[in-house]
């Protein structure tokens, strides 16, 4: 194992994020505030308590979610795209790397940086709301466990996007639609019974239930159906990397 | 040019361990029925057999869309191969990959660079993918010989064409490869510039790099390889020692500059492939350049007393060899 280029590619990843610290930290701090502001703040003050939780408590790990979800989905993608795209892709094809180092430096560093803006908006909503964590463990776990399935999901999307608007698309049509549906500023119960059946098929919904179970003990779901969930969707996403890398889809002709 | 280990005294440390290697094993690089087939059936190598020695300038000549980049491409990992088998210091590139790169620096043919990396991070960051430990002091080495040093803070987006050249250069040294790989490695760069990286890459020849540059500026070849290999249409027409392939294919010109322009050539002389130049001005005999044919510098002397005999009186004389371009365009026109 070639752990010190994983450690190189890693870090220059990470490096990449410091240097770009505005897009990379203090934009989607400043978004999520404005969620506050204006679900917590203007909308939640007429809405009641859900499952006897103030609604701006409420949305808080469904928010962290969303953040989460599109943070390391653009994170990973852009990190590998950008490479194939100015045509540095051929220094790591080079080198005495295999493909799942390859994958641990990206993904790694991609998964990293979600992880820790997840935590600096889990900081900044304790300032606008009164916050409550019953399974710190099993929040840091779906914390991580969501981040690096995600970044999964981005590093492929980054392999398979050829231009820019490629890179858009998946973020925009799926992820965020996805997202907004899945529970992040609802419970479920909230909805019409047609539709909290079609929910069901939306995998963000376990995501957002097992992770504001580990906040106040409520979910939509069961915590098992979401853990259960979680790891039929990393082992997706890691048998798609494995296909890619095995055939060289779009990287290596 | 020469290449004897004698003159290898450039540097100090190294040539005595390459003067070892080279008795070890002469092909550093195999190459066995390489053949590269796309998707859309169009076949850019076709079953190529190449050995490249330790130690030596190999320039890969052709024309574009030859299979250069292809080939060297396959060798380096970033294109898979359709068939063939390529062994680097006899380890598989597909089996045994990581012993095989390690030992590979590439420098790619496009100027790609991470814009915003500064060039000590960039050239850092290569020799960590290969694995291998921090080593300021090689980097400061690297950087200095291809005189970056003063840049070395500078991001990569401030830099000139020529300078980012120099930089894919430190970052294929910076894992301290014992073979390099220079893609056209002048292409686009000004006269200057491409003298000076002519002078670093002998300066690694004389430290026991394996050095194989494709081009098709035809001069660089002439100046710096020790053996040129053709390759045209995917697959390699020729590989000759550089001095052999101008000996044996090159032809040679005795041009002779008249007092008197010639109407014609004299009678007495027709069993001589002469010629006339510049209206009548100039006498050309043209012969093989390699001294075992039958036009022999003993033939010349004759000629030139024929010349004299038939009363054709010139003021000077000199001759001229056939470039390396005329040898390749010959080569590729007939291979088409």
């Amino acid at each position: 194992m070639n752990l010190r280029a994983v450690g190189t590619i890693y870090h220059f990843e990470l490096a990449r994020a410091w240097r770009t610290l505005l897009q990379s930290l203090v934009s989607p701090v400043i978004s999520t505030s404005l969620y506050f502001v204006v679900f917590g703040a203007a909308i939640g003050s007429r809405i009641q308590e859900v499952e006897g939780v103030s609604y701006g408590a409420f949305i808080v790990p469904g928010l962290i979610m969303l953040m989460l979800l599109t943070q390391s989905v653009s994170n990973a993608s852009f990190g590998i795209f950008f490479p194939k795209f100015t045509g540095t892709i051929y220094e790591v094809l080079s080198a005495p790397v295999s493909y799942l180092e390859i994958v641990l430096g990206y993904v790694g560093a991609a998964a990293t940086k979600s992880l820790i803006l997840g935590l600096i908006i889990l900081v900044t909503a304790s300032f606008f709301v009164p916050l409550r964590i019953d399974h710190p463990f099993w929040m840091l776990l779906f914390l991580a466990l969501t981040a690096l399935t995600f970044s999964l999901l981005g590093f492929i999307i980054g392999i398979w996007a050829e231009g820019f608007e490629k890179l858009q698309l998946v973020p925009l049509l799926i992820i965020t639609p996805l997202t907004f549906l899945g529970g992040s500023f609802y419970s479920i119960d909230m909805l019409p019974p047609v539709w909290q059946t079609v929910t069901l098929f939306n995998p963000v919904v376990y995501l957002v239930s097992g992770f504001r179970w580990s906040f106040y003990g409520i979910s939509d779901v069961s915590v098992g159906a979401s853990l259960l969930m979680i790891l039929v969707f990393l082992g997706l996403c890691l048998a798609l990397v494995g296909w890619i890398f095995k055939t060289g889809y779009n990287i290596k002709p | 040019m020469s290449h004897d280990i004698a003159d290898a005294t450039a540097t100090e440390t190294r040539p005595a361990a390459r003067a070892h290697t080279l008795k070890a094993t002469p092909s550093v690089i195999t190459v066995q029925g390489l053949t590269k087939r796309y998707a859309s059936g169009f076949e850019a190598l076709k079953r190529i057999d190449l050995d490249i020695q330790r130690g030596e300038i190999f320039a890969l000549l052709g024309p574009n869309g030859a299979g250069k980049t292809t080939l060297i491409s396959i060798i380096c990992g970033l294109v898979n191969a359709s068939d063939g088998q390529v062994r680097v210091n006899g380890h598989d590139i597909v089996t045994d990959y990581r012993a095989a790169r390690e030992q590979i620096g590439l420098v790619p043919q496009e100027l790609t660079s991470d814009a915003f990396a500064t060039v000590w991070n960039t050239v850092s960051f290569s020799r960590g993918l290969f694995g291998k430990r921090a080593d300021s002091a090689h980097i400061e080495r690297v950087l200095r010989s291809l005189s970056l040093w003063d840049k070395r803070r500078n991001k990569m987006i401030t830099l000139s064409g020529g300078m980012k050249r120099r930089v894919l250069i430190a970052k294929a040294l910076a894992h301290e490869p014992q073979i390099l790989f220079l893609d056209e490695p002048t292409a686009g760069v000004d006269v200057e510039l491409r003298r000076d990286m002519w002078d670093v890459v002998r300066s690694l020849r004389d430290q026991g790099v394996t050095v194989i540059l494709t081009t098709h500026y035809i001069e660089e070849a002439e100046e710096m390889a020790d053996r040129i290999g053709v390759i045209n249409d995917g697959e390699i027409v020729l590989v000759e020692e550089k001095a052999a392939l101008m000996r044996q294919l090159g032809r040679k010109q005795l041009r002779l500059d008249l007092q008197t322009p010639l109407a014609a050539i004299p009678e007495t002389l027709a069993h001589y492939p002469l010629s006339l130049a510049d209206d009548g001005h100039v006498l050309v005999y043209t012969y093989a350049a390699s001294p075992d044919e039958h036009s022999t510098p003993a033939s010349i002397s004759a000629l030139l007393n024929d010349i004299e005999a038939a009363g054709v009186r010139f003021k000077d004389l000199h001759t001229e060899q056939s470039s390396l371009e005329e040898i390749f365009v010959n080569l590729v026109r007939k291979d088409a």
